[in-house]
């Protein structure tokens, strides 16, 4: 979609306000953002494309005014919602009114350590060949899809060149939204500047995306 | 701990109004996760344990210094970061697909994810405010030069500048040049000189006065 989050290119936020010394944290209520989001996304009931998704849902002013755990807790919120974990009533009220789904597991403190460290690899096999190679001369297409993608808006419409093949990955377009895990082929495209932003670009930069094989196009 | 720490006084008052607005929202649905037995609170204690003070860009410092100290594994590590950083005994969330990328006398690598803030928890631990910020995702592609110079590293205008743009679940680590004057130094000498930005591209190693 073409939320508020698809920021490459974008202008007028002003400089990057590097911290001395920042702290992981900035707020005791951040830590306990983090720890929920990851213990809720434990019940298996979304994906992360799904939580993605949720999270460039949240309406561009609020997006833009929000700090980066105040997004998650919305669209957790939003999340829990929606698989009828949580209600409205319930936010507001502070505390369970009642008893709602019955979730698939739990994450419990002992399993915490083996769960981050496995994490959710996203390779899958691919039955079919890749469809394009190494140096070959792509063209992102210029879709607008109303749900989730992950290619950014600044590459839609543009040439570049494969520079490698990465393998079978599944497809955040149809996971975000249970329509499956749909792997495709996944490359590394890369494009001059001057092919993304004009003539007027930096001739000595190329940005480069990861793009799903259905992202791109001959050119 | 459980909870913030700052609610001593001993009594329920279910709004949480002596809260910020935030911290009452967080604690508003931590509290009914956990009396729906959705949560369990001491996982969230352990999450917050393991980002706060386990994994952090230690982690990647070391890869890098390694990188650095053995041809060998920098070959590995250039053709598969993923077992290679997993050789260290770093795996995991948001690490599960690593890509590695050297900086060269002509080619200087920066990391950015656009959309979202993607980001390689497993060397580099949770990333900075300015990385997940609208300023820092929205110039990377477009002018990193001038988002450079503000972290202080102004590169000349013939050094070419490849950014990455994390959008997948491939997640990138800068392998920045090894400083001068520093042959002969070990391993964990060599990591007190790799920066976490140096391994996102907003900086360099240290030099070697610096250690």
């Amino acid at each position: 979609m073409n939320g508020a989050h698809d920021l490459g290119g974008q202008m007028g936020f002003g400089p990057v306000a590097p911290e001395r010394d920042e702290p992981v944290f900035h707020a005791e209520w951040e830590k306990r953002a983090l720890g929920v989001t990851l213990a809720a996304g434990g019940m298996g009931h979304w994906t992360i494309d799904e939580s993605r998704h949720a999270r460039e849902s949240l309406h561009p002013a609020v997006y833009y005014s929000a700090s980066y755990y105040e997004i998650w807790i919305r669209a957790l919120e939003n999340l829990l919602e929606r698989r009828g974990f949580v209600t409205a009533d319930e936010r507001a009220a502070g505390k369970a009114l009642g008893s709602g789904t019955n979730p698939k597991r739990v994450l419990a403190a002992d399993e915490v350590a083996a769960t981050l460290a496995r994490g959710g690899p996203c390779d899958r096999e691919v039955p079919t060949p890749a469809r394009f190679k190494a140096g070959d001369r792509v063209r992102a297409k210029n879709n607008h899809p109303q749900g989730h993608t992950r290619l950014p808006r600044y590459a839609r419409g543009h040439v570049g060149t494969v520079e490698a093949v990465r393998g079978g990955f599944v497809l955040p377009d149809s996971n975000a939204h249970g329509q499956g895990e749909s792997p495709e082929w996944l490359y590394t495209v890369v494009f001059s500047a001057a092919e993304l932003w004009g003539e007027s670009a930096d001739p000595a930069l190329t940005v480069s995306v990861d793009a799903w094989e259905s992202y791109l196009e001959p050119a | 701990m459980a909870h913030d720490g700052d609610h001593s006084h001993g009594h329920d008052h279910p709004h949480d109004n002596d809260l910020d607005p935030m911290a009452a929202r967080v604690r508003a649905l931590e509290t009914i996760l956990t009396e729906k037995g959705l949560i369990d609170p001491a996982a969230v204690d352990a999450i917050v344990e393991t980002y706060a003070h386990k994994v952090g860009p230690q982690n990647g410092a070391r890869v890098v210094a390694r990188a650095w100290s053995d041809p060998a594994f920098a070959e590995w590590l250039r053709k598969d970061a993923t077992a290679a950083i997993a050789s260290l005994g770093y795996t995991g969330r948001q690490g599960e697909h690593m890509q590695a990328v050297f900086n060269t006398a002509e080619t200087h690598n920066l990391v950015v994810c656009t959309l979202c803030s993607c980001y390689p928890w497993s060397v580099l631990g949770l990333p900075p405010v300015w990385y997940k910020s609208p300023p820092y995702r929205s110039r990377a592609v477009i002018e990193p030069r001038s988002v450079l110079a503000e972290f202080g590293l102004t590169l000349p205008a013939e050094k070419k500048i490849r950014v990455w743009d994390s959008t997948a679940e491939l997640r990138y680590l800068v392998v920045p040049e090894r400083p001068e004057r520093t042959q002969g130094w070990n391993e964990e000498r060599l990591a007190g000189l790799v920066t976490r930005d140096s391994m996102i591209g907003t900086g360099l190693a240290l030099k070697a006065e610096a250690a």
